[in-house]
């Protein structure tokens, strides 16, 4: 039994706002997996739930005519990771989706959660940002596009999305995954049931030698208080040989240098440098590897 | 795949059994119908039906909710406690503060109890404690309709602590001006010391400098190290729970998911200071209990609860949280070891420290610390002699007691660390010194040895499994992140307490009509098997066919036998005795029956196999034990419903030992450890269900890799507040965490045992973690002294030895 | 305030009077008897208190009863044929391969399973243990529940072990 205070279930997006704005105590829930821990943590009890769990409309992806691909915010894990759309064109943001907790979360949570609860650690954070996606929010004055990366995090678990406003989805632009490869590797301590300890998202676009890269993006989780981008990094990235350990090298300690991670009980500050060196390393071969097949000897121990 | 071995190398143990022999007991191996067969579990389909009903499951719907308060510091004692508003919500039936409570301490400890007042188990906890000694002490508790309620109230309580400084560690707790946590126990908070000397004029410098001379320096190698492991969660799915009400008959009725009902029921009526016989423990199905539930938890409070509340049920579910940080754990122990050796290969001397970091209450007091160093001690022949000093010390930390096979795998990780610190030093063969240095057959310690001896076998089967000698050359002079490592550990295990404690278990059987009989135990099933292999221990003693005995697997104690529960791995050696001897009891009850109708004069010529009586010299078939069994019923004038009730006690204990290898792949630069292969080998005697016993290998196995890689419960070092306390940051291993295994018997009739069994329940979750510690060490030549050995723990090993 | 809902519980329909404060894992243990179905978290980390959901395994102790309406819901219990009294395959296996051992998690595991087994292709052993890894199980290290449900995939597919 949870603690709080009343339920309404939203007809439509719209029902869900008018209901939100009605009441100030009340907050927005839709897959669960995150709100309700925190009413049992005493966080949010005593709120009131407006649930968004039944709006088909909220759920599912699309494809525009123009190649921009549509994430509605209510779609669970498991559909993302096996949609057809996702499969073919960024098939790393479906690997993120898989890594979410364990299969019954991934067939409970859903990515507009992952999302607009702002944590670092969220696995489907980097490869939206490496997408660069927009996050379609509606609220009591309309409907506005705000920009992952530039405009979306204003501090650790904290968004700009306002508590009336429901979240309806991510846009991604054809420009932003056409002819690019992608990867995403999460660390943690054991395998399955994990929070990362770190995440990595790599999108990687080659020359015709299938070696040079021509476009590069990659981005982090929990290597700052938000999910990050590292410009600095991805400016470098091009032009240089995906293949030559020194580049790689050089890459790992550039990207380090855009990231600011702490110490936690949880992980060393010492502890994440190594860790964030290495996933720049393993995540860019990843996605080397999706545009060439398999070309290192030496296997790595799974993440 | 279970590999029967014939022993070759494995030879009867010299050691003479000091107290008798069960030879009047005996049944031939030829003899045995169903044990030694992989027998399916007697309940095993009312647990994939959910017909199987554990303590929650039972509990009446109108059952009060209670919800314990816990406190916010980890040393202090609370002064005062406002109850005023928190009485106010809707639903709340009661509120009882630690200042409501009986001013009366009571020990937790399932042991059974000591007629020796030097040896009782300390009593330092109250129902709810004023005085406060870990984050998270029940200071409090509310009573209400829903649990929501419960959760309102909590939240308004409002406390004042006199607080105090928090002792998270053993060492900040020995200092001087560090607060005496139980002053009524000891006058400081290292409540307990041994010694254990191989020789009593043993010193450690003195025999070092008789080496010198002999061997001279250069010939020899010493090591000097400490070794640690972590506090350990049991982490048991079934949160610990009870309920509690005051039945038709007056009877404070507890249900209880625990694992020692009996002991229970006279821990309950020492804490509420009533007759024993006022109280009623009843336990159903458990969902898990590794040692915890061997500890008397939350049963004194919702028995208390109900005496306030004019007998209505009182229910209480400890939350996950606090099942982790707040019930019991496996102790923290650190190890200082200086260990001489000649350099090839001759242990020579051990001198260690270990201190036992016992959390805020005593549990099981000194007892775990001390079997302890006692396997440090006798897990190696030191030549020259050896010396394990042990403290047991109060802390702020979670209390620790009972964890599967405790203490023995700190024991094993200090003491196998140790020795491939030894040969890595001195680049010797680690499977050979243990197999020149390891306890023999003649071991014999407080009265305990080696009745059979496989310990070498389960060495030399092992290593061929693994490809030991082939191994360690390939993987010598590696170079590159990724290295292979292989490893190994040993250990020795008591199978029981005896002649520590008294060892003691009751058995009942009862003819039904139809001829099949009930079997009523004092053991407890708690998921490890025991009712399938009592099953099949009673049937054979009596000659009746697995199906035809029916276990009552619920342990009530108004009808149940006494016995003290499960613990140790000893039940199917002490409480497999009662079950046998029951069932040989029971078959003589019945074939005297027989006799009066059969109108033969003795029952000598007489036997019952397979549920028939039969000629013993013609084998033929005189009737069956249900033309018995009518007759007995509803025979006129001649009736008398047949049944036997025996009380056995155990006055033996015995040596159960194992060696695990491992293979591995270390991924330096990423902090990752990948277990390729892994062989456990044990001599545990005979099985009674081989398919049972893998299965409870290959659970300790990934017990033990927790133990080793990601396992342990974290604290703030200023406040002792528990930092990981959930299934999410402590991490106890998945699916994908875990492997198969490879597993070996081998099998050795033990005599002072019912069917040649010895101890295997906790054994499997000793050696996993520290051979995977000495394959590490092997793969790169780093020595990670600390369990578990996280991703960072690596990360900061290699990087410490510039390999990354 | 109660609301009335229905849904289908193993087959059949159910109107239940809920409070919106409840869990389904509140709902289908202490009102419809479903007592399979676990507690051991609260939170999601365990999976015991897993059950299918319109077919999906989901995590009841972190799913709104409220929501339940109009969904069909499969547990342990609704596994058994009620007719003959026979087990289901996936359930019998679990008792063959000696998977079960305290059994707290086991209906659990055993509805992930079924799950799995709907999926219309088999999967390798260490694609199975990612299925399963949203239950944790203290007693058997995973390997005869693997053995378990890799049995009666083999089966269902008719592969070669």
């Amino acid at each position: 039994m949870y603690d709080i205070k009343s339920f309404y279930e939203a007809k439509n997006v719209e029902d869900a706002v008018e209901a939100l704005q009605k009441d100030e105590n009340a907050i927005i829930i839709s897959g669960g997996t995150d709100v309700l821990v925190k009413v049992r943590e005493g966080k949010d009890a005593g709120k009131s739930l407006v649930s968004i769990h039944e709006i088909e409309d909220l759920k599912g992806v699309e494809i525009d005519n123009d190649g921009t691909i549509f994430i509605k915010s209510a779609t669970v894990f498991y559909d993302i990771t096996n949609n057809d759309i996702i499969k073919k064109h960024i098939d790393f943001l479906g690997d993120a989706c898989d890594e979410v907790g364990g299969p019954q979360i991934r067939n409970m949570g859903t990515i507009g959660g992952n999302i607009c609860n702002g944590a670092t650690s969220a696995d489907s954070a980097s490869s939206m940002q490496v997408l660069n996606a927009k996050a379609i929010l509606k609220g009591p004055n309309g409907t506005r596009e705000v920009n992952v990366v530039k405009d979306f995090y204003i501090g650790p678990g904290r968004t700009v999305k306002d508590r009336s406003e429901v979240c309806l989805g991510f846009k991604i632009e054809k420009k932003e995954y056409e002819g690019f490869k992608g990867s995403y590797l999460k660390y943690g301590k054991r395998k399955s049931m994990e929070i990362a300890t770190l995440g990595c998202a790599v999108m990687l676009k080659l020359e015709d030698d299938n070696k040079t890269i021509s476009d590069f993006k990659i981005a982090y989780a929990v290597a700052a208080p938000t999910p990050i981008r590292c410009p600095q990094t991805e400016q470098f990235a091009k032009g240089q040989d995906v293949t030559n350990e020194i580049f790689l090298k050089e890459l790992a300690n550039k990207a380090f240098s855009e990231c600011n991670p702490r110490s936690s009980w949880r992980a060393s500050k010492e502890f994440r440098e190594q860790i964030i060196k290495e996933l720049a390393k393993r995540a860019t071969t990843k996605a080397y590897e999706k545009c060439v097949g398999k070309y290192k000897k030496e296997v790595s121990v799974t993440c | 795949m279970i590999k029967k071995k014939s022993p070759k190398t494995a030879k009867k143990a010299t050691f003479k059994p000091v107290k008798k022999k069960v030879s009047d007991l005996f049944i031939p191996i030829k003899d045995r119908t169903t044990v030694g067969k992989p027998e399916i579990r007697v309940d095993a389909r009312a647990k994939v039906t959910g017909d199987a009903k554990y303590t929650n499951d039972l509990c009446p719907r109108d059952a009060y909710c209670a919800k314990v308060l816990f406190s916010t510091i980890a040393n202090g004692e609370v002064i005062k406690m406002d109850i005023e508003e928190a009485l106010k919500v809707e639903d709340v039936v009661a509120i009882y503060t630690c200042f409501d409570v009986p001013d009366h301490e009571w020990p937790s400890a399932g042991h059974p109890f000591s007629l020796d007042p030097s040896h009782k188990d300390p009593s330092d906890r109250k129902i709810l404690n004023k005085r406060v000694r870990i984050y998270g002490d029940d200071i409090a508790v509310v009573v209400a309709k829903n649990e929501v309620a419960c959760d309102r109230a909590l939240r308004l309580i409002k406390v004042e602590y006199n607080e105090f400084t928090a002792l998270t560690n053993p060492h900040q707790a020995m200092e001087k001006d560090a607060t005496v946590l139980h002053p009524n126990i000891a006058k400081t908070n290292a409540f307990a010391h041994t010694t254990f000397k191989k020789k009593p004029d043993f010193d450690y410098e003195k025999e070092k400098q008789i080496a010198i001379k002999k061997y001279s320096e250069e010939n020899l190698v010493e090591v000097v190290k400490q070794y640690k492991t972590p506090h350990i969660s049991h982490c048991h799915i079934e949160l610990a729970n009870s309920y509690a009400y005051i039945a038709a008959d007056g009877k404070i009725t507890v249900v209880s998911s625990t694992q020692i009902p009996h002991i229970c029921r006279r821990i309950v009526a020492d804490a509420l200071q009533i007759g024993v016989g006022k109280v009623r423990i009843i336990k159903p199905y458990l969902g898990g209990g590794f040692g915890n539930k061997q500890d008397v938890l939350y049963e004194p409070l919702v028995a208390w609860l109900t005496t306030k509340l004019n007998g209505h049920c009182v229910y209480l579910e400890l939350p996950r949280e606090n099942n982790i940080s707040g019930t019991r754990t496996r102790h923290a122990m650190e190890g200082n070891f200086k260990s001489l050796a000649t350099k090839d290969g001759t242990l020579l001397a051990r001198d260690v420290q270990i201190f036992s970091d016992n959390g805020g209450y005593a549990g099981h007091g000194h007892s775990i610390a001390a079997k302890c160093s006692g396997i440090v001690n006798n897990l190696y022949r030191d030549r020259q002699g050896s010396q394990v000093d042990t403290y047991s010390v109060y802390t702020n930390t979670a209390t620790a007691a009972a964890m599967r096979a405790y203490g023995i795998p700190q024991a094993c990780w200090f003491a196998e660390s140790n020795v491939d610190d030894i040969c890595h030093k001195a680049n010797l063969d680690p499977l050979k010194f243990r197999y020149d240095n390891c306890a023999d057959d003649t071991l014999l310690s407080g009265g305990v040895g080696f009745y059979t001896y496989g310990l070498k076998e389960c060495m030399k089967t092992g290593a061929k499994a693994i490809g030991w000698g082939k191994k360690r050359k390939e993987y010598a002079n590696q170079s590159g992140n990724i290295r292979h490592g292989i490893g190994m550990g040993i250990f020795i295990y008591q199978t029981a307490v005896w002649p520590i404690s008294m060892e003691q278990d009751g058995a009942m059987l009862i003819l039904n009509q139809d001829g099949s009989a009930n079997l009523l135990l004092g053991a407890t099933e708690i998921g490890q098997g025991g009712d399938t292999v009592f099953t099949q221990m009673a049937a054979d003693a009596c000659g009746f066919t697995f199906d035809q005995i029916h276990i009552v697997s619920t342990q009530d104690t108004d009808y149940s036998p006494f016995g003290t529960g499960a613990y140790g791995s000893r039940q199917t050696y002490v409480a497999g005795r009662a079950a046998k001897r029951a069932g040989i009891e029971f078959k003589r009850v019945i074939l005297e029956y027989a006799c009066k109708l059969l109108k033969r004069k003795s029952i000598s010529g007489l036997d019952i196999v397979k549920n028939k009586i039969i000629d013993k010299k013609t084998k033929k078939k005189l009737m069956s034990v249900a033309d018995v069994a009518i007759q007995s019923y509803y025979n006129k004038g001649d009736a008398g419903a047949l049944a036997v009730r025996v009380q056995e006690e155990t006055e033996s204990n015995s040596y159960a030992s194992g060696a695990v290898f491992v293979d591995v792949t270390v991924d330096m630069a990423f902090g990752k450890i990948k277990v390729d292969k892994l062989v456990a080998c044990h001599d545990s005697g005979i099985l009674i269900n081989p398919a049972l016993a893998k299965a409870q290998v290959q659970g300790g196995i990934s017990m033990s890799l927790g133990f080793g890689l990601s396992e342990e419960i974290l604290y703030d070092e200023k406040t002792a507040k528990p930092l990981n306390n959930n299934l999410l940051d402590y991490k106890i291993p998945t699916a994908m965490d875990s492997i198969d295994s490879e597993i070996h018997f081998i099998q050795l009739e033990d005599p002072s045992a019912p069917y040649g069994n010895k101890a295997l329940g906790e054994p499997p979750a000793i050696l996993p973690s520290v051979a995977i510690r000495n394959a590490i060490l092997n793969a790169t030549g780093v020595a990670f002294d600390q369990a578990p050995m996280t991703p960072q723990r690596l990360v900061e090993g290699f990087k410490a030895s510039g390999l990354i | 305030m109660l609301n009335i809902i229905n849904f289908t519980l193993n087959g059949e329909n159910v109107e239940v009077a809920i409070d919106e404060k409840e869990t389904l894992l509140d709902v289908l243990r202490n009102k419809c008897n479903m007592t399979s179905v676990k507690k051991g978290c609260e939170v999601g980390e365990c999976g015991a208190c897993t059950v299918l959901i319109n077919g999906r395994a989901v995590d009841t102790c972190l799913y709104l009863a409220m929501w339940a309406k109009d969904k069909s819901i499969l547990t342990v219990e609704g596994l058994m044929n009620k007719k003959t009294g026979e087990l289901s395959k996936i359930q019998q296996a679990f008792i063959t391969e000696t998977a079960v051992q305290c059994g707290f998690c086991i209906p659990g595991i055993i509805m992930t399973a079924v799950e799995v087994l709907e999926y219309g292709r088999p999967f390798t052993r260490d694609e199975l243990r990612k299925l399963i890894s949203g239950h944790l199980c203290r007693c058997t290290g995973y390997e005869n529940i693997l053995n378990a449900i890799e049995k009666v995939m083999i089966e269902k597919y008719g592969l070669k072990k």
